[in-house]
């Protein structure tokens, strides 16, 4: 049998979560540009309407859902990409880190954002 | 039998000549991926003026004058954005379309016709994008 190429090590979990994150963000992102594109269109966006929708639980809990595991499938893509051009060492852990703390400010920063829509207090 | 191949330095971009179909999902689907995340964040710091819109008071939201809104209503009237937008989809749509390609290669699904659902994919991204300019750009003029 051929060896099969992937650009990951096979097995490992991070590599596993890359692929559980594609199969959710390809339905949401799906839906996401579906939603804010076609049903309703983008020069409609008003603040009134982006709150509507978020202080709905269940697209609240979706969004969130969405903003942790595009961070995590965007920025752990990066990081991969940059190991593959041959990132190692001290240099490989600084960048890491780096990734690590962007990724929080982004999530925080996006509940944030979706706390302020949502009407909830902790924004 | 397993057989290991000698792909040699795939980063060498002055090698493009030599580059086959699924070389060229490679790269595009790198390329579209660095895209999707730099728009992350983008899209997260421009949607965070929805924090300071929230103190706005009822009257000002209800109008559409708080700064969540008034910030979004000016960039979608330039056509640029317009524009930046169609492309974005177009880079989200082949990202989706080729990711579902790898998911499938890597269930074991579909390696021999690798090339083909390559090239498939990128006929899709085109046709979707162009289908959606329409709804992209409406209002823009």
């Amino acid at each position: 049998m051929a060896e099969r190429y992937s650009s990951f090590k096979s097995g490992g979990r991070m590599w596993l979560l890359q692929r559980v994150t594609a199969a959710f963000l390809l339905v949401v992102l799906a839906f996401h540009f579906f939603l804010l594109h076609f049903v309703h269109h983008a020069d409609e966006v008003s603040f009134l309407a982006s709150s509507g929708r978020m202080e709905s639980l269940s697209y609240y809990s979706l969004m969130i859902l969405f903003l942790v595991t595009a961070t995590f499938h965007g920025v752990n893509g990066v990081y991969n990409a940059l190991v593959n051009q041959g990132l190692t060492g001290t240099k490989r852990t600084v960048i890491k880190w780096t990734l690590v703390a962007a990724s929080a400010v982004l999530i925080v920063q996006g509940v944030r954002t979706a706390n302020a829509w949502a009407g909830i207090g902790l924004y | 039998m397993s057989q290991s191949y000698n792909r040699g330095l795939i980063e060498d971009f002055s090698r493009w000549r030599e580059f086959e179909a699924g070389m060229w999902a490679w790269i595009f689907h790198k390329f579209t991926g660095w895209v999707l995340i730099g728009y992350l964040f983008t899209h997260i710091a421009v949607l965070s003026t929805g924090i300071p819109a929230a103190g706005a008071s009822e009257a000002a939201i209800m109008a559409g004058e708080d700064v969540y809104t008034q910030t979004i209503v000016s960039l979608e009237s330039l056509l640029l954005v317009r524009l930046l937008e169609v492309g974005l989809l177009a880079v989200a749509v082949f990202h989706m379309l080729n990711g579902t390609r790898l998911l499938l290669v890597d269930l074991g699904v579909g390696l021999d016709a690798q090339d083909k659902s390559f090239y498939a994919s990128l006929i899709l991204t085109g046709a979707i994008t162009v289908a959606s300019v329409p709804t992209f750009i409406a209002g823009a003029f």
